[in-house]
């Protein structure tokens, strides 16, 4: 297990850090032990796993197991808040530990999903881990019930001191626990969980769980890890995406300092070994390497461009949703819309370049990782290995940073295919900066078609979105893109409720996917699609409602009548956003509302753009509604973090090819949004408790349309290329 | 070999004088709070303290080192995480995933040390690390806190090194 065990913040001065020697045996415990109380009464008590969810200590510490992974985005807290609620614990006294996907594996998924992306963290999880946390309360009432010889009914229990009421008498859990552990479980489906208007630790805004170890370096991330004997390797990938590795000369290197030798990794990726990170990646950049670029190498993005945009205007395309007849309505229009929308493949860029150390022996394997998905990691070393899963243990850490990248295997497979060459001895490989950026699986690149027919009294009569572009399950060789009728890529106008409803009903509609792939691998990004279509969407709109000569509030809400949820959401953020209100000379507002991931956002924001064509978004107003919220601190944490992500996609982002690689290499040429370009963000949640939506995605995708409307309310421009900083001569002013 | 003084520590390094000092800080010493981000000195996560003036270590030689100078890095920055720019950051839960946060908190208590109490444009020149969780709303918050707080104590930080 890998535990943090949060102590007070008023005891910060007498935090001891310990790195578990554990770690280095591969034991469960390993890495960053953070004790609140004294270490050697800590070393001497043992803590009693009441349940899979719930360990408890003789000094009445809990800690609270959590199988999602950290990323950030405040989940181990979130779902130690809700154990903490059904427990009856004290959340001063509360930890929180990672089950390795190993023993969950021993025993049968006593944990259930590792998996943490889709901004599923919470919300698949809430009632388990919430049961989890009852079932424990049930059993430690029940032991001390047993030892006074009470019925349990008569017991009353608060921050984890157990009261009999009639007699006043008194326990705790750390003293019953052991009692507790033995007792049968209750069926945790039997308990009844509290309504969430009565919650007191879960909905509130409770500190993090892991704020402490950020702020002193002690926080081990894996890229951090020290093993004994530990040895570090610097790879390099084909840089053209389907080449091949054909040779490279060790001995042009082995005389170089610390270097072990190089070795190839698989079919396109070699590595150099040595003693120190530094010395491998010296020698990488020295090593002489052949590569057979293959028939890929002469790709451009102008190619890919192309390709897409003869998807546009195709005779074929999967018609996802056809309701009435949308281009007879806007055919018939007395004013017709049409724009063509472009964006970009993007990196995912987390600040912790893709790393992993693994140690492989005759018969055990195990990797220390930053992933998304233990489980997965724990596959991909064994299946990279050979090793049955269950002689194989993966120990996460912290990430430092997801946003979907790490939910790839791809370089723990590289981890184990170089620790493989070298038994017994354990071997951290990192990515440099350029490797990370050139070999992501990129956001997919897309266009789009728009075209809208509006009626004499300017209602929106006929509506047709054409997106042509890559597809992340056809990359991944998914039935679910078969045919190219692949619904994830209009993630966001889908008709069915609850997950990525499109909040609209035109008359007429039509919804169109030309799936047209390239050689360029491509995955989830933060939001995944609802960023891009939210653009098509909330851009095409805000033109529509123009060319309706409507207010684009007004123009939305006509055709929202039948969205409630949607509504509300778009009418708290207008209202938040003083929507109709004066605004200085040259800023402009703009407005947008999407879905994704079980949850509705919409945003307004504010933005002027200079003489020299340079925007500056000066206020964001985000409203969210998803169901339930666990955190609101952390929630407007994550929305704060979604308007970073996405304006710096908006401002900067794009990756593009040229030769049949990737141009962009590092922070220079892939720029990232800074503290002076952040806008002043205000959080608006209005949840409605009757259902449970993500929180981590769902407010990226509003993020750049809004800014792109308010640019055109401000200036009469209208943006419809991504991203801004190649537009800049277009908004230019004379 | 090198001398070098980190955290009011010598240590005796032997490594080629062209490696950056945020690898012999990371590799050499063993201090692993000082990030590798990129390596071309844009995002700020090696950010440490020479002679109290911030420097990107991942684009600073050994070389340049000299045996006077004197290193802060992250761990040293205060004892026990006491800090105004720590303190600030725990009371807002400044990060999330927390990796560029080291460097963070170093490029924040180099301006507070030279401008007690920065102007939100005076942050915007100074606080340019990268940050991909998206922090900056409440590192400039942070920044502002601790200065307050540095103000209304006022005593100097109470920082051993920096």
């Amino acid at each position: 297990m890998t535990k943090i065990v949060r102590r007070k913040a008023t005891n910060l001065s007498r935090r001891k850090f310990i790195v578990s020697s554990a770690a280095a045996g591969g034991g469960l415990a390993l890495g960053m032990r953070l004790p609140f109380g004294i270490d050697a009464a800590e070393a001497a008590m043992a803590p009693v796993e009441v349940n899979a969810w719930v360990v408890v200590r003789p000094d009445d510490a809990c800690i609270i197991r959590v199988a999602r992974s950290e990323m950030g985005q405040g989940t181990i807290t979130g779902l130690a808040q809700l154990v903490t609620e059904e427990l009856e614990c004290d959340w001063n006294k509360v930890g929180v530990e990672f089950p390795t996907p190993g023993e969950s594996n021993a025993r049968e998924r006593a944990w259930g999903e590792f998996g943490t992306g889709g901004s599923r963290g919470i919300r698949t999880s809430e009632d388990y881990v919430r049961r989890g946390g009852a079932a424990a309360r049930v059993m430690l009432l029940q032991a001390a019930a047993n030892e006074w010889k009470v019925p349990v009914g008569e017991l009353t229990v608060s921050n984890g001191v157990i009261t009999h009421t009639p007699t006043g008498r008194t326990t705790t859990y750390g003293k019953v626990a052991p009692a507790a552990a033995k007792l049968t479980p209750p069926d945790p489906k039997s308990i009844a969980l509290k309504n969430p208007k009565d919650w007191k630790i879960a909905g509130k805004p409770m500190k993090r769980l892991d704020t402490a170890p950020k702020l002193d370096g002690s926080l081990v991330y894996a890229i951090d890890l020290k093993l004994p004997g530990m040895l570090n390797a610097a790879v390099m990938d084909c840089p053209v995406f389907g080449g091949k590795l054909v040779s490279f000369d060790n001995a042009k290197i082995a005389s170089m300092p610390g270097v072990k030798r190089a070795v190839k990794v698989n079919d396109t990726t070699v590595a150099v070994v040595a003693d120190t990170w530094w010395h491998a990646k010296t020698a990488l950049a020295a090593l002489p390497v052949v590569w057979d670029e293959g028939a890929n190498a002469t790709r451009t993005s102008a190619q890919i461009a192309d390709h897409l945009k003869e998807g546009l205007t195709a005779k074929e395309a999967y018609a996802m949703r056809n309701e009435g007849d949308a281009l007879k309505a806007i055919a018939a229009a007395p004013t017709k819309v049409e724009a063509v929308y472009r964006t970009p493949f993007l990196a995912h860029a987390t600040m912790e370049p893709m790393n992993c150390t693994v140690r492989i022996s005759a018969d055990k394997a195990e990797a220390w990782v930053s992933s998304q998905n233990g489980e997965a990691s724990l596959a991909a070393l064994a299946e990279a290995t050979g090793l049955p899963l269950g002689k194989c243990e993966v120990y996460k850490h912290v990430l430092g940073g997801g946003f979907g990248r790490r939910g790839q295997q791809d370089y723990v497979r590289q981890a184990a295919a170089i620790a493989k060459q070298f038994p017994g001895v354990p071997v951290k490989m990192i990515w440099s900066r350029e490797e990370d950026m050139t070999h992501d699986f990129f956001r997919p690149i897309s266009q789009a078609r728009c075209a809208a027919g509006i009626d004499a009294a300017g209602n929106l009569v006929g509506l047709q979105v054409r997106v042509s572009g890559q597809s992340i399950n056809a990359f991944n060789n998914s039935a679910a893109a078969k045919d190219g009728k692949d619904d994830r890529q209009l993630q966001g106008y889908y008709e069915k409720p609850g997950d990525a409803q499109l909040g609209y009903a035109p008359p007429n509609l039509l919804l169109e996917y030309a799936m047209r792939n390239t050689h360029v691998p491509v995955g989830p990004w933060r939001g995944v699609n609802t960023n891009q279509n939210a653009v098509y969407m909330e851009c095409f709109i805000d033109e529509a409602a123009k060319a309706a000569g409507k207010d684009p509030l007004e123009f939305r809400r006509a055709l929202m009548t039948n969205y409630p949820k949607h509504l509300a959401v778009l009418n708290a953020a207008a209202a938040k956003g003083d929507w109709g209100k004066p605004l200085p000379p040259g800023v402009g507002r703009g407005i947008a509302q999407f879905m994704g991931y079980g949850s509705y956002s919409a945003a307004v924001a504010e933005a002027s753009v200079g003489k020299d064509g340079k925007v500056k978004v000066h206020r964001m107003v985000l409203a969210l509604n998803c169901g339930h919220v666990v955190n609101p601190d952390q929630v407007a944490a994550q929305v704060e973090g979604s308007v970073a992500y996405g304006l710096s996609a908006a401002f900067y982002g794009e990756i593009s090819i040229d030769k049949g690689r990737v141009v962009e290499t590092n922070f220079h040429t892939y720029p990232i949004l800074r503290l002076a370009e952040m806008p002043k963000v205000e959080t608006v949640l209005v949840p409605t408790f009757d259902f449970w939506g993500g929180v981590g995605e769902p407010t990226i995708c509003v993020v750049t349309p809004s800014v792109l409307n308010a640019i055109a309310a401000a200036t009469g421009k209208r943006v419809r290329d991504l991203p801004l900083k190649n537009q800049m001569e277009a908004l230019k002013s004379a | 070999m090198a001398k070098l003084d980190i955290n009011g520590k010598v240590y005796d390094v032997q490594v080629e004088d062209t490696t950056p000092l945020l690898w012999v800080i990371r590799e050499q010493v063993g201090l692993t709070g000082t990030k590798y981000g990129c390596g071309v000195a844009q995002c700020g996560a090696c950010s440490v303290h020479i002679n109290g003036a911030v420097v990107r270590s991942c684009s600073y030689p050994l070389s340049a080192v000299k045996a006077t100078d004197k290193i802060v890095t992250i761990e040293g920055l205060s004892p026990a995480t006491t800090h105004p720019v720590q303190k600030a950051w725990l009371a807002l839960d400044v990060p999330q995933c927390g990796y560029c946060q080291s460097g963070q908190i170093m490029a924040a208590a180099a301006l507070l040390a030279k401008t007690p109490d920065p102007s939100d444009a005076q942050i915007d020149e100074a606080m340019t690390n990268i940050c991909r969780c998206g922090t900056y709303q409440r590192i400039r918050a942070g920044v502002h806190q601790a200065a307050a707080s540095m103000k209304s104590a006022s005593v100097n930080p109470e920082s051993s090194n920096a």
